[in-house]
């Protein structure tokens, strides 16, 4: 009895390593082939949305704060953005804007911009304004400052906004398909095909690919802070 | 296949929740917003919204609940905060609606599953922001504290806890919003909520921004309230320093 959750994990394992015949019949699911197939495009939806979001948050929110303007706006936007159901968001996409790749990626890009947004500002204001002045003092121009000085600075707060907003982007990714984009999540929403088994390892396989997701960009978060920064303590996130 | 597994997925039913979608005519069109449809059936959306409010609140509470605990335990053990960061850390990871078909096996399908899942994510963030709040309290007030004879326990309940409060209240703001947005997913978990309507018919837009549209107020409304008790729990802020 205390081992039957064992036998639905065991089940689920042997879906992710082992073909099967469909619960529907006639085609096959599950194995590693299959599993990679829907990876990648769980990975493809994400980092399309990842780039977009990126692209336009982060420079608004670079700009922002280096300028020193827009506060409220920075911080307001970082605060609705977490009051967006992620269901109620893709539901949206669905009943008002239509299905597929291109609007599942903007619906995802949406939910990446307000904590990219928000931390890209809080990270380059909180730059200590004296290294700022004494760029200024050495003649570098402003771009310079912002480049040499105040990105670098920034790496560690910034980063994490893009970590949250990576974890954000692949965990409602995982409800695309019903907005018609197949991704992991499939294996989850369409039980009546995979059966039990398939959606217990699509919920494995979803939180897999979050977790290395994260461990990913905390890697790259090492590689791009400067030694210097690396040295100092860290301080607590509020 | 599996007893321990969901037998069935909301997204199986084939409630009559909107059957008679094709009665009108802005509902049949699929209008921006059928008011008229909305204000009939805004009934139908009372027992997902008060099962919603049940699920935040529980899963919130118990998470203050043990991430108090958590930090009261790694208060003074300086060693605990990196590991207990790290362990809430990974859980605040998982994506939610995996986290709830984990558990499925574990704890069953229904409430029980949801607010286990939602109250791990709640951790993280009031957590982090305790540790942070009792980090900033001034020293000065501790040794005012010590020079009035408490002890360490005493310091930690009438000095360092309270003083921590706009902190805490921080966290608990950014962990019950995000947790009313998380709970549209717990009807997968089988716990109701507003994910329920949602699901029952994803096209009908009236349905999406009613159901949408509660979420997001339910989130206000809960933010409101958390600061007001803020407010009330530290009336010392209130006063200005000279």
């Amino acid at each position: 009895m205390k081992l039957a959750f064992l036998d639905a994990f065991t089940g689920a394992l042997d879906f992710i390593f082992n073909q099967r015949e469909a619960q529907t019949g006639g085609v096959e699911v599950g194995g590693l082939g299959q599993v990679a197939d829907l990876t990648l495009d769980h990975v493809e939806v994400s980092a399309i949305a990842l780039t977009g979001s990126l692209a336009i948050a982060m420079p608004i929110g670079v700009w922002l704060g280096h300028r020193g303007r827009g506060e409220l706006l920075a911080v307001a936007i970082g605060n609705a953005g977490r009051a967006v159901p992620e269901l109620a968001l893709i539901a949206f996409m669905v009943a008002f804007v239509g299905v597929g790749l291109v609007n599942v990626s903007i619906a995802l890009l949406v939910l990446g911009i307000p904590p990219i947004l928000t931390n890209s500002f809080v990270a380059i204001r909180q730059v200590d304004r004296d290294a700022v002045e004494a760029a200024r003092g050495m003649g570098m121009s402003e771009p310079e400052i912002v480049g040499k000085v105040e990105l670098p600075l920034a790496v560690p707060t910034l980063m994490s906004g893009v970590r949250t907003a990576a974890i954000a982007i692949v965990a409602t990714a995982t409800i695309a398909p019903l907005a018609g984009v197949v991704t992991l999540g499939d294996l989850i929403l369409s039980r009546n095909v995979y059966g039990d088994d398939g959606v217990l390892a699509g919920a494995i396989l979803v939180a897999v690919l979050a977790l290395v997701v994260e461990l990913a960009l905390a890697g790259v978060q090492r590689l791009l802070t400067p030694r210097g920064v690396l040295l100092q303590r860290a301080p607590a996130a509020v | 296949m599996n007893p321990g597994v969901a037998a069935h997925l909301p997204l199986a039913q084939g409630d009559d929740f909107f059957q008679e979608r094709s009665d009108t005519g802005c509902v049949q069109e699929n209008g921006f917003f059928c008011a008229q449809w909305a204000f009939e059936n805004f009934d139908r959306y009372m027992s997902p919204l008060l099962e919603h409010i049940v699920l935040v609140s529980v899963s919130v509470f118990a998470g203050f609940a043990i991430a108090i605990g958590l930090a009261v335990l790694s208060h003074g053990r300086r060693w605990l905060v990196p590991p207990l960061l790290g362990l809430t850390g990974v859980l605040y990871t998982i994506p939610s609606l995996a986290f709830f078909i984990l558990l499925l096996p574990i704890t069953g399908f229904g409430r029980t599953t949801a607010i286990v899942a939602l109250t791990a994510y709640t951790l993280q963030i009031i957590y982090r922001n305790v540790v942070a709040g009792l980090a900033n309290v001034p020293a000065a007030s501790k040794d005012a504290g010590r020079g009035m004879g408490m002890t360490d326990q005493q310091l930690l309940w009438r000095v360092e806890l309270p003083l921590a409060v706009p902190e805490l209240v921080a966290g608990l703001r950014i962990a019950t919003v995000s947790t009313v947005a998380i709970a549209t997913l717990a009807v997968f978990a089988g716990a109701g909520g507003l994910g329920d309507p949602l699901l029952k018919d994803i096209t009908f837009r009236t349905n999406v921004i009613v159901a949408g549209g509660l979420a997001i107020l339910l989130a206000i409304a809960f933010d409101a309230l958390l600061v007001l008790a803020g407010r009330v729990a530290s009336p010392w802020r209130k006063v200005r320093p000279v």
